[in-house]
């Protein structure tokens, strides 16, 4: 259980470093995806998809959030379970360029594969934990798409602040903590 | 009796719920964090850090503010049953914004979700002879109950079936459904019936056994059985992946055995409001 304090995004020489288990904080930009913007950005071309999100951390959240004084502020922003994106999640990353995701619950041999290829990790954060997410976010630097997809579903640019402790769960070498996916890797 | 005021308890009921935690969760969820060692008890201790923080803030626990489900017990001499869906349609819609709730109810096919979306409540109505209103609410997050099912078991397949299929469903679940989750089982009835017990059973205090002591072993057996699968808190690994398990019965037709499995995450939020004859109202 090493701990980093790492910035965003995390550099490929470093992903290839870290081991299951180790504890990262992690400062900087990341942006939110749940189903709906997975979907959506897979059936865009590629010109007309957002630059500003090309390689940075992808978490799987669908933030609560209020605007007060035409700001916007996030009150709760856990995880949300990273597994319903399995079948697609391999494709946004190439599309995206993420090598990072965070996310709740761990993902499939289908994802895990992506990891090793780009090299990727998986980050688990700790379900449930929205109100000390929505602490460590010190800002809202963009918010896509919220009028077609909803506060939930829109994807949120977040500029986060020792955002932890993120597991990582999954990492580059095909290590999973994740039982299932541990006993895969093993045989 | 003035419908505002109580309109404010039904906002006051779904608050309590969405940013504190019944004291018996919190308890289970520290003794779990002192049994566990490493990642997992970097977990339990995350998610107690949060729970603190809830409180003092007064935002919601988690950001999936669940579905909104109340179990609702009339007395038939209470004086007003026919405000009763007014006061909840009114203080939900109040609650969005005061609270507020995330918008979650969606078409099922278009799966559009408007931001001012009207959450459609799940009622569950029960009566008996007072003259008070009780209710409950669960709001119950999508990543927990995505995870229930229904198990239509022949009768030969007996207790051994039914631990089979609850321990299948929790270690298919594996760290889906945030773990340490709460397993409320429904045995018997029909098959909605097997899973509205089920659910109703999350309302039970952590460590309330079955009066019949067969059952009553049934669940301290089933605790052992699933902690013992090592998925752990958040499915990383560890010894506390469920942190009670509580079986609730009714009679069933001679050749079936329904057995209903809701999986609750550990943000077993709930909470109780409490109208009597007077227009008085409480909420735990």
């Amino acid at each position: 259980m090493t701990e980093y304090h790492l910035k965003s995004p995390i550099s490929p020489e470093q992903i290839r470093r870290l081991k299951i288990g180790d504890i990262i904080y992690l400062t900087g930009k990341i942006f939110t995806a749940r189903d709906k913007a997975h979907q959506l950005i897979l059936t865009l071309p590629a010109a007309e998809i957002p630059a500003v999100l090309k390689g940075l951390p992808l978490y799987h959240c669908g933030p609560l959030v209020k605007q007060e004084r035409g700001k916007w502020l996030v009150l709760s922003a856990g995880p949300t379970t990273s597994r319903r994106l399995e079948m697609i999640e391999a494709e946004v990353m190439e599309k995206l360029g993420v090598s990072v995701l965070i996310g709740k619950g761990g993902m499939g041999p289908k994802t895990a594969a992506a990891l090793k290829r780009r090299p990727g990790l998986y980050l688990a954060y700790t379900g449930g934990a929205g109100v000390l997410a929505a602490e460590q976010i010190t800002d809202v630097l963009e918010v896509i798409w919220l009028r077609e997809l909803g506060m939930a579903d829109a994807v949120w640019l977040f500029d986060v602040l020792e955002c932890g402790p993120l597991v990582v769960a999954m990492d580059a070498h095909g290590a999973s903590l994740y039982p299932k996916e541990r006993m895969c890797t093993t045989e | 009796m003035d419908d505002h005021d109580i309109t404010r308890g039904i906002v006051e009921l779904i608050r309590t719920a969405e940013t504190t935690l019944p004291q018996d969760v919190i308890t289970a969820l520290k003794h779990a964090h002192t049994s566990e060692t490493g990642i997992a008890k970097l977990q339990l201790a995350t998610i107690l850090a949060n729970i603190d923080l809830a409180a003092k803030t007064h935002r919601p626990i988690c950001q999936d503010t669940g579905i909104q489900t109340f179990f609702i017990t009339v007395g038939t001499h209470f004086p007003y049953i026919s405000h009763i869906q007014q006061w909840i349609h009114d203080g939900l819609t109040q609650a969005i914004t005061t609270v507020p709730l995330r918008p979650n109810a969606v078409n099922p096919i278009t799966r559009k979700n408007g931001d001012d979306a009207h959450p459609s409540p799940i009622l569950y109505w029960d009566f008996n002879t007072g003259d008070t209103l009780q209710i409950h609410t669960l709001p119950k997050g999508s990543g927990s109950e995505n995870m229930s099912a229904l198990k239509m078991l022949d009768p030969c397949d007996g207790i051994d079936g039914i631990t089979q299929c609850i321990l299948d469903t929790v270690t298919t679940a594996a760290g889906r459904p945030c773990p340490p989750t709460i397993v409320g089982v429904g045995i018997g009835g029909d098959a909605p019936t097997a899973l509205k017990l089920g659910k109703k059973s999350l309302l039970r205090p952590i460590g309330s056994r079955h009066a019949e002591k067969t059952i009553a072993r049934l669940e301290t057996d089933l605790i052992t059985l699933l902690n013992d699968t090592g998925i752990g808190p958040m499915g990383l690994g560890g010894k506390t992946t469920v942190l009670d398990v509580r079986i609730e019965m009714m009679p069933c037709h001679p050749a079936g055995l329904p057995v209903g499995i809701v999986l609750q995450c550990w943000a077993n939020r709930h909470a109780e409001l409490l109208v009597t004859a007077d227009g008085s109202w409480e909420v735990h």
